[in-house]
């Protein structure tokens, strides 16, 4: 099964390199068969990749230690969905999954366009299969994902680190890797098209709604991510300025700007050099962001340890920025725009000022990330800025693009007068002061004057969706006799990226109310506390009932872990509210040296945290058991079980079963006699806010990606045509 | 594995060998798909003026004079389609 | 004003905030960034008051914790030289004896104090070259 594998692999890199050489020499001489041998070219890489990927999951789901891969990320005890999940834990099998992804999505758009985009589309293959290659490459030469365990084969992997057990660890690499495999796509078709000077409308109506699924995807990921560590890892936050974090939101962010400032260039040929750059400026950081994670030059939580990976993907990277810049540095002529901005005060200003402010944040971020590596190379030593700095810019600069997500639905484009603004600004401003005063009045909030902007600003953008929505039924209402609900559906139906677009608005505001809430108002304390001893917090009394002591095993018996934790209570006023239970889960190392109990204590520890999620706040605990207490007896079993292995007297199985014995006992004298445990306490408001934010924004953002019916548009077409007809027979 | 490699090979060099898709498809020159995209986003431009009137961001008049401006527009993208289609009838053969 | 003019005008406005901007960042970047020390550059050197953000592993045998408190030394990556670190507050769960760290540090008296939520644990062999834990 290895040789298959290897040989998936060898054979995509083959096929990707001709497919690369067919799609070009059919570009440049029109042939129409060449060109169709490179799109099926593509399929090919996609299916080889396919079968690749196919062969190492199998692996892994039937525990087949040979693979050298499986025995250093997973084991027979970890559950079936992790097992599945531990291929893309490691950095060859997280190669594979981006490969696969990109063979996936570029066969989609390449079978998608087969009849369109003539001359752009082979240029674009060759770019993906350009792409594809480098990939696969560094998995043949570089990290296979197919090694073979050297020696015995090990009768135990090392297993899944237990860090990662948790669902949305799980489906936040493939979200993330699809975001950015994505975002190739649009890259490569921008290419294509300043190659052959075709950068009209056809290129935007084919690559937008790729644009817009791979922006829907990377930013499920970040947010998957963001709630993982909120809900999972013992600090309590959801961002933390990490590389990493930043690395996956800069491309996320230069798509926002350009999925906006292509409506400037369709409706007015406006920034077309802008365009074609946020589009490949997009490519080159989604390569980046890959790229981080995985070189070791940033340290990071995610990132760490040198790789051998950093030199071939800065040449990549360093060919794709040089090479970008040349293309449109040649093509400018043809780039010119066609109209001028006309004022100030419309929609185009808008849209310009919102793309300034995002390349603005992206640029922030850009430099915070990387300013290790310029404090480096202009002083002689590494510094790194902390997430107070990148708060510090990127809080007003959040602001503004709040604020300009509510003007820009309520403004008209080219010119927008007086008039106008009052008419379609006063509803939503008015709304906003009356939240202002609401919050001045009832919440306290004066102390906080960023985070009180925000929600004012939050509340304007949502005045003005609803007023738009509003609007827009009553004049569907006009022309078509519909009920409410009707004419909602069918406004929406009709205008999908106008109204998706205003729902993602609407979801932003939500998100970053929920933001500013739960940074300007958050309480955490760190306390220490005995069974019955309680602790306050915000308006919350947090009591530590009991301890917990737990082992447990495996789907398959075999032992997993040991759970040492708190039952927790937490009341207000007097009354109880909730009953929360954290705890801390010892793994045990599979290193030889340990002893069969001590290991438990020296392998990976994960916590659980306790969390009560409202909607008006969230109550967080996580548990920190002290078991330095433990470590006498942890040192007598030991010693215990070493005598007896080698007295020889008792059986494998036997002493299996006086390991749990004794491991119970453990666990049963730290919930008997525990010490003093620590808590972290955290009370965040409107954490949910951000969630359900996001929850908005991914339906805005399913609504402006869906294809509209095909009927509708072909009846709503023919009509204008048949208007303008009439026109044009009288002119 | 000879065998996944074969029907790669198979499959990836059928165009060359003049196999199914050297059947004729729906034609389109570039320059017509290129119109065609104009034209479609320019009908989606004069619904939206209408829309954007509907809902209180631009005055009767201003309404007006974009519509007419984007009607005038969207004839001119017609008649270039249709002396493109024209003479591709008369011609024949599309063009590659 | 024709709208020539106006254009440059409105060029030049957004060109000079951008520059601002960009000058603020840089120089606050310079000026606030915290320098990355290994304990042997900072045994000697290090001033009272600044932070450091100090990079080094745990070493064995030191961790002790008090109620929140946890005190531990830190010693080069490849060395022996170390420095002592009190931090208050929840330390990450991979953090153990051994393990890569890196923690923000301001020199007081004759330890290091950790800024609080700065405390950075690297997992092991996740997509390192080589070793195995």
């Amino acid at each position: 099964m290895l040789t298959l594998g290897r040989a998936c692999l060898i054979l995509a890199l083959a096929v990707s390199v001709y497919g690369v050489g067919a799609s070009l020499y059919g570009a440049r001489k029109g042939n129409r068969a060449w060109v169709a041998s490179g799109r099926r070219a593509v399929y090919a890489v996609a299916g080889s990749l396919l079968v690749a990927f196919a062969v190492l999951e199998a692996a892994f789901l039937r525990s087949d230690f040979s693979f050298e891969l499986v025995a250093g990320h997973s084991s027979t005890t970890t559950p079936l969905f992790y097992r599945f999940t531990a291929m893309w834990s490691s950095q060859e099998g997280s190669l594979l999954l981006w490969a696969t992804l990109l063979g996936l999505w570029s066969s989609l758009i390449l079978f998608l366009t087969r009849n369109k985009l003539r001359e752009v589309a082979p240029y674009a293959a060759a770019v993906l299969l350009g792409f594809a290659a480098f990939f696969v490459s560094l998995m043949v030469f570089l990290e296979t994902p197919f090694a073979r365990t050297l020696g015995a084969l090990p009768a135990e992997g090392v297993g899944l680190n237990p860090l990662l057990r948790h669902p949305s660890m799980m489906i936040h690499p493939p979200m993330l890797y699809s975001g950015y495999t994505l975002f190739t796509i649009p890259f490569a078709f921008a290419i294509g098209a300043l190659v052959t000077r075709r950068l009209g409308a056809e290129w935007i109506r084919s690559t937008r709604p790729f644009t817009l699924a791979a922006w829907l995807f990377l930013g499920i990921g970040v947010l998957l991510g963001s709630r993982w560590s909120y809900t999972e890892l013992g600090w309590g936050g959801y961002w933390a300025w990490d590389p990493v974090e930043n690395a996956s939101l800069m491309p996320w962010l230069t798509g926002t700007a350009f999925l906006h400032s292509v409506m400037l260039q369709e409706k007015r040929g406006m920034l077309k050099v802008w365009n074609v750059s946020l589009v490949l400026a997009t490519g080159v950081l989604a390569i980046l962001g890959t790229f981080l994670v995985r070189s070791g030059i940033l340290d990071s939580i995610h990132a760490f340890g040198a790789s051998t990976l950093g030199v071939p993907f800065l040449v990549l990277i360093g060919v794709l920025v040089a090479g970008s810049v040349a293309l449109v540095v040649s093509r400018s002529r043809d780039l010119r725009s066609e109209h001028r901005l006309d004022s100030v005060f419309s929609r185009e200003s808008a849209f310009l000022l919102n793309n300034l402010v995002l390349v603005g944040i992206c640029f922030v971020v850009f430099w915070g990330t990387f300013f290790p590596l310029i404090s480096e190379a202009v002083s002689g030593s590494k510094a790194s800025v902390g997430p107070p700095w990148f708060n510090r810019y990127i809080t007003p600069l959040a602001l503004i693009l709040v604020l300009l997500s509510g003007i820009g639905p309520a403004i008209a484009w080219r010119r927008a007068t007086l008039a106008n603004l009052r008419r379609t600004m006063l509803g939503p401003a008015l709304f906003a002061v009356v939240v202002l005063v609401a919050l001045l009045v009832g919440a306290g909030v004066t102390d906080k004057p960023l985070a009180l902007a925000m929600f004012v600003f939050a509340a304007f953008v949502t005045g003005t969706v609803f007023q738009e929505l509003w609007r827009g039924v009553k004049a569907r209402r006009a022309m078509s006799d519909d009920s409410v609900p009707m004419a909602v559906v069918s406004l929406i139906r009709r205008n999908r990226r106008r109204y998706g677009g205003y729902i993602v608005h609407l979801g932003i505001a939500l998100l970053f109310t929920g933001i500013a809430a739960s940074s300007a108002f958050q309480q955490a304390r760190d306390v220490d506390l005995r069974p019955g001893q309680s602790a306050r917090i915000g308006s919350y009394v947090v009591t530590y009932v009991k301890p917990t002591g737990e082992v447990v095993a495996a789907s398959n018996g075999r032992l997993e872990r040991i759970d040492l934790g708190a039952v927790l209570k937490v009341s207000r006023d007097g009354e109880a509210l909730a009953t929360m239970r954290s705890r801390r889960s010892f793994f045990p190392s599979q290193a030889p040296e340990f002893g069969p109990i001590s290991r438990f204590f020296e392998g990976e520890a994960t916590s659980e945290v306790a969390l009560d999620a409202g909607v008006r706040e969230d109550v967080w605990t996580v548990v920190s058991p002290d078991v330095r207490g433990l470590l006498p007896s942890v040192k007598e079993g030991d010693r215990v079980f070493a005598a007896a292995r080698e007295g020889g007297k008792l059986s494998r199985a036997e002493m299996d079963v006086l390991l749990v014995q004794a491991l119970r006992g453990l666990a049963a004298s730290y919930a008997s006699d525990p010490p003093a445990a620590t808590f972290r306490l955290i009370v965040s408001p409107l954490v949910t806010w951000i969630w359900l934010g996001a929850i908005v924004v991914f339906l805005g953002g399913l609504t402006a990606l869906w294809p509209a019916p095909s009927g509708a548009t072909r009846r709503v077409s023919a009509a204008y045509a048949a208007r303008v007809a009439r026109e044009l027979g009288r002119a | 594995m000879l065998v996944l490699a074969a029907a790669v090979v198979y499959v990836v060099s059928a165009p060359l060998r003049g196999g199914r898709s050297g059947r004729l498809e729906a034609e389109e020159t570039a320059e017509h798909a290129e119109l065609t995209a104009a034209r479609d986003a320019k009908y989606s431009e004069i619904r939206d003026a209408e829309l954007d009137f509907r809902t209180g961001k631009l005055s009767r008049a201003d309404w007006k004079a974009q519509d007419q401006a984007l009607r005038a527009e969207a004839i001119a993208i017609l008649r270039r389609l249709d002396t493109l289609e024209g003479r591709e009838d008369g011609g024949g053969r599309p063009l590659s | 004003m024709d709208p020539d003019r106006k254009r440059t005008l409105r060029f030049t406005i957004a060109l000079s905030c951008a520059l601002l901007l960009a000058g603020a960042l840089v120089y606050t970047s310079f000026a606030g960034a915290s320098e990355a020390r290994s304990p042997s550059q900072l045994v000697g050197a290090a001033k009272v008051g600044e932070t450091y953000e100090l990079t080094g592993k745990v070493q064995d045998g030191s961790i002790t914790k008090d109620g929140v408190t946890t005190t531990f030394r830190v010693r080069d990556r490849d060395g022996n030289v170390s420095v002592p670190v009190t931090y208050t507050g929840a330390v990450p769960d991979p953090f153990r004896e051994g393990r890569e760290v890196i923690v923000d540090v301001r020199k007081q008296g004759a330890t290091f104090v950790g800024e609080k939520d700065s405390l950075v644990t690297k997992c092991p062999s996740k997509f390192s070259a080589d070793e195995q834990s």
